[in-house]
């Protein structure tokens, strides 16, 4: 099991760790909900180090991501960052990524449990391409910093003018001082927020560094299982649950990522198809109407009892105090408002098909 | 870390407590489980009536992140549940012994039963034990 350059610091600040896509993380602090809370409230700080990264160089840098990308990697100016797709020829996902345009290359960032994968799915299709690939996971730490206080406080200990920065801008600067750093508007929490990457020796520094700069904005440290379920509620996807090798981009309500007009790229064709026929399956958000909880992989079926489907990730939302899942179920039952229900430890619970995301992002746009 | 560990109760090895008084059993999850759980969010409870057999799952204490099954230190029948779990199962987290009690038997045979199970010393040690293993 590996563990980031942080590790150290978790325990000794009492986190209970969990295995997590290969790695012993922290899953929480001093409790989910009040880190859900914190972040939302105030500022959280994750330690994503986990993530895999990966640096595209090369004349034919953008040729070889447009290839390989469902997302038009071309309109990601110099300066700007991306979600994007990497698909297989039949549609399914081979992961979800992040793509960061540096000055002399692009940054990919990749799935923890998938960086193996990726790395050797980016290297298979790099031939008849000049681009030199790097994965330097092992070395890269990587942070999150979000919540609504998160600007004022990495605005304190950097060089660069991050107010100034553009929702999904990235630049290269230096933390406290003589910290080399890559700087992001960026993040997975529906909040306004920054990712950081620098080299691993600094990990420590930075993370005491910015916990005691944060204090009196009431920045935390935050866990895994908190991450999950603020990522839940603006309804962003975790591959493995609400996108994987059998779930198609249009399923998962990811069409808006696929640009099948930019040119050719690997699964092109198929998503083309699957989109003019409409997707079988759609994602869809549903809130328990009876007493339960819905949990990844239990079957939803409809009032008749019809299997229609599954549900991808579920759970109580800490900030609307409701139970809510997100489902994977058959089109023609995936209207807002239609009556299913899920099979909780064998009993049909009642829930219905909801408007979502569950929670409005709030990213400075 | 030092879990509270009440001597007047028996523990299962899957972190259940029980209190044996007279021809009634109180059973709970103990201090370790509901830390080790999270914040608890959510309890299912058995039916009145139900019989038990030692071992057998008879309740849920869902956390925000998972599902955990609660198993029947001894055997019986059960005569009372705590319904106030339903409306406020954080009651598990802050009061696991005595407010956050799950369930009341009527046991079918005590003492015989009362020999797998471990007194709080024994689970003190047990809980190191696992805690070690991590």
């Amino acid at each position: 099991m590996k563990r980031t350059p942080l590790y150290d610091r978790h325990v000794e600040m009492g986190a209970k760790t969990v295995p997590f896509g290969g790695w012993e993380m922290p899953v929480q602090y001093t409790g989910i909900i009040e880190e859900h809370h914190a972040t939302r409230s105030a500022a959280g700080l994750f330690d994503i180090s986990h993530m895999g990264q990966i640096n595209v160089r090369g004349p034919d840098a953008l040729a070889f991501l447009q290839h390989l990308c469902t997302q038009d990697v071309e309109s990601i100016a110099e300066g700007l960052a991306n979600y994007s797709l990497m698909c297989y020829p039949d549609g399914g996902i081979v992961d979800d990524i992040f793509i960061y345009h540096l000055p002399d290359r692009y940054l990919v960032v990749v799935n923890a449990s998938n960086a193996d994968k990726d790395f050797d799915w980016m290297q298979q299709h790099s031939q008849g391409f000049n681009v030199q690939l790097e994965n330097i996971s092992d070395q890269t730490t990587m942070l999150a910093l979000q919540g609504p206080r998160a600007e004022a406080i990495l605005d304190r200990i950097t060089d660069i003018d991050v107010t100034a920065l553009w929702f999904h801008g990235v630049v290269e600067g230096v933390l406290l001082g003589d910290v080399p750093a890559i700087i992001a508007r960026t993040g997975y929490t529906g909040e306004d927020g920054f990712e950081l990457f620098f080299d691993n020796m600094y990990a420590a520094r930075i993370w005491d560094g910015l916990l005691e700069e944060g204090q009196a904005d009431g920045l935390k440290p935050i866990g895994l299982g908190a991450r999950d379920s603020l990522r839940f509620e603006p309804k962003l996807a975790l591959y493995g649950h609400e996108i994987s090798e059998t779930i198609n981009p249009y399923e998962a309500a990811l069409g808006w990522v696929v640009k099948l007009d930019k040119g050719d790229f690997i699964g092109r064709e198929t998503l083309q198809r699957i989109k003019a026929e409409g997707p079988r399956r759609k994602l869809v958000g549903l809130r328990m109407v009876g007493r339960g909880i819905a949990r990844q992989g239990y079957p939803v079926q409809a009032v008749e009892g019809d299997a229609v489907g599954e549900v991808t990730s579920g759970m109580p939302s800490p900030t609307l105090g409701e139970n809510l899942a997100l489902a994977l179920v058959r089109a023609d039952v995936a209207k807002i408002g239609t009556e299913l229900d899920v099979v909780i430890r064998g009993k049909p619970v009642r829930a219905q098909v909801v408007k979502t995301p569950f929670y409005q992002t709030r990213y400075k746009k | 870390m030092a879990y509270n560990t009440p001597q007047d109760c028996l523990y299962a090895k899957s972190h259940e407590w029980v209190r044996i008084e007279g021809d009634e059993a109180t059973i709970g999850i103990s201090d370790y489980a509901q830390h080790a759980l999270g914040d608890v969010v959510f309890a299912e409870l058995p039916d009145i009536g139900r019989k038990l057999s030692k071992g057998e799952s008879f309740g849920v204490v869902e956390s925000v992140k998972a599902a955990s099954d609660v198993y029947a230190p001894i055997s019986g029948e059960v005569i009372a549940i705590n319904e106030a779990l339903l409306d406020a199962p954080e009651t598990l987290n802050s009061d696991p012994y005595d407010a956050g009690w799950i369930i009341r038997l009527r046991p079918d045979n005590a003492e015989a039963d009362r020999a797998d199970l471990l007194d709080a010393a024994a689970y003190e040690q047990h809980v190191e034990d696992e805690a070690s293993k991590h």
